[in-house]
């Protein structure tokens, strides 16, 4: 546990000491509050549904980004040894760095509170959606952070798996989409296995337990094949 | 070239010799091809055991895998009494590792990446505190501690690599090139340190200088093509393989009559003269096992030349190594 919390530390520090960060959330920001501010949704409903838009859309590419270089840089510069030959487990080295990974989504998502504040203000908004929607937001967050972070346990290049974590991505949001082109059951199928058919309930206060269950299963499945993609490495 | 071997300390029968390190049958294959061969070796406490070969000769391999970073295809290594496979993490506790490129984060200062490195090797509180400044002022590098890394010179960066791999007190350290591409001055002093760690620890350093593992190494263990050729104390390296003496004269005066009545003495096997301006040069070999150069002095006075110099040259451990690494090759 000391060791998991020493590598996310590490790593938040390092996310908070890079230019590019501030400009991930800067542009996280702009792209939220445009959600925000130019939905009708925001003034006719008094909900987030705009900014959630918005907000699940920008994570497709924050998710990769934030992750590409957690565990490519470590095999690209070398330091992959020093953690590997500390006595600290792989499953404790890959949670710290998911872990730093889910803290600057906390941060970024942080930043926004102050639209319900808002909301708030100037009217009387439903609590409901507005909690489910956050939390559908981080879920979808730790999803996309768990596939990037996979991706980067495959290579030493950031851009590589900056790709591959974005096929990942795109192709479970996406998945859903494609099923109107095929048949009853091939569509349901991937209905079911696309991340973005379960994300509008959260913003409509619909607490489904399928959907949290969903989300945290493919967190773990990308969390346990990144320990193992880990381990691999130690027998290339 | 002067060689200093360290005399190895055989320890009394109530200091007890402690393996910490004992490797056998070390193999690793990538892919098809078998980078280490049947690697075994042992290394007791307070012991310096120089790995020396040419590049690609497994080195770095069998330092990986005594570090825990990664198994062997086959065979058992144990570090400290624990198995590198089945008991990893206890193992790891007890080994320091200086990688060859050294694993530094370029964006932390010298400091916060110490205690990094101590807190997952499980240092805490007080006791990290005191280790960093330790090996702060073991390494001496206080004047850069709250340096970052990416602004230090590779010889700093050389002694951080150091200090991360010690401040847990590990009783094996592994270091590998510890001393490769850095300025003289610090060199010198980066041996020192190892010889001052090498009173309490084990380590297992490589190097393709060959001076620097006479000067540092207690034993040597000779790599090549991925195979052990030879592991012993320098000066047994040296009694097996001589086979002949190198005796080296200069003289001068005719060298005709010398060279005649250099090879009829008993005993010498071939003479070789080279004459350099005004002196000559003779190289002389001989039969090991006697001391031929009072007899060889003698004989230049009686041929008429003027004896300038005699000396007998010593095999070092240069070409201990190519010989050891050449024989293979035929």
């Amino acid at each position: 546990m000391r060791n998991t919390l020493a590598i996310a530390g590490r790593e938040l520090r390092l996310y908070f000491s890079t230019p590019s960060s501030y400009v991930i959330i800067a542009v996280f920001l702009f792209v939220c509050g445009y959600g925000f501010g130019w939905s009708r949704t925001t003034y006719l409903e008094t909900s987030l549904q705009g900014f959630l838009g918005w907000g699940a859309f920008f994570l497709l590419f924050l998710g990769p980004a934030l992750t590409m270089r957690l565990l490519a840089e470590e095999e690209k510069l070398g330091t992959i040894e020093l953690l590997l030959t500390a006595p600290v487990r792989d499953v404790e080295v890959v949670i710290g760095k998911y872990l730093a990974g889910l803290g600057v989504v906390s941060i970024m998502l942080a930043l926004t509170l102050y639209y319900p504040v808002l909301l708030a203000w100037f009217g009387d908004p439903d609590w409901g959606p507005i909690a489910g929607g956050y939390l559908g937001l981080f879920l979808l967050g730790a999803v996309f952070l768990s596939m990037g972070l996979f991706a980067s346990s495959l290579t030493s290049s950031q851009i590589a798996a900056y790709m591959v974590g974005s096929a990942l991505v795109l192709s479970i949001w996406f998945v859903g989409h494609a099923a109107a082109a095929l048949g009853d059951t091939a569509a349901d199928f991937l209905r079911r296995i696309s991340v973005s058919t379960y994300f509008p309930a959260f913003g409509q206060g619909v607490l489904d337990s399928n959907a949290v269950v969903y989300y945290v299963s493919i967190i773990c499945v990308f969390i346990f094949l990144t320990v193992r993609s880990l381990e691999s490495r130690r027998w290339r | 070239m002067i060689c200093l071997y360290t005399q190895p300390v055989l320890a009394g029968a109530a200091d007890a010799w402690v393996t910490l390190i004992e490797a056998k049958h070390l193999t690793k294959y990538y892919g098809r091809f078998p980078a280490i061969e049947d690697v075994s070796f042992n290394a007791g406490r307070g012991e310096i055991v120089g790995f020396l070969g040419p590049n690609g000769a497994g080195k770095t391999t069998t330092m990986r895998i005594l570090a825990g970073f990664m198994p062997p295809s086959s065979g058992t290594a144990r570090v400290a009494g624990f198995d590198l496979l089945s008991q990893s993490l206890e193992a790891r506790r007890h080994i320091g590792y200086l990688p060859e490129t050294v694993p530094l984060y370029r964006d932390m200062t010298v400091r916060s990446y110490l205690r990094f490195a101590a807190t997952i090797r499980g240092l805490e509180g007080s006791r990290r505190n005191h280790r960093i400044k330790d090996v702060i002022s073991l390494c001496r590098i206080e004047d850069y501690a709250r340096t970052q890394i990416a602004k230090l010179s590779k010889g700093y960066r050389q002694l951080v690599g150091i200090a991360q791999a010690m401040v847990h007190e590990p009783q094996v350290l592994i270091l590998d090139e510890p001393t490769i591409g850095i300025d003289p001055r610090q060199v010198v002093q980066i041996r020192q340190l190892i010889q001052q760690l090498g009173r309490e620890h084990t380590i297992i350093l490589s190097s393709h200088i060959l001076p620097e593992v006479s000067m540092i190494c207690k034993r040597v263990m000779v790599m090549d093509g991925g195979k052990v050729v030879a592991v012993d104390y320098p000066e047994n390296l040296l009694k097996g393989l001589e086979k002949v003496q190198r005796i080296e004269i200069e003289a001068k005066g005719p060298p005709e009559q010398a060279i005649q009545k250099l090879q009829q003495i008993d005993g010498v096997q071939s003479v070789t003269a080279v004459n350099t301006n005004e002196t000559i040069l003779f190289r002389v070999e001989c039969a090991p096992g006697r001391d031929f150069r009072g007899e060889l002095a003698d004989t230049i006075v009686r041929s008429g030349l003027t004896l300038l110099g005699l000396k007998a040259r010593e095999m070092s451990l240069e070409d201990i190594f190519l010989k050891l690494t050449i024989k293979k090759q035929e």
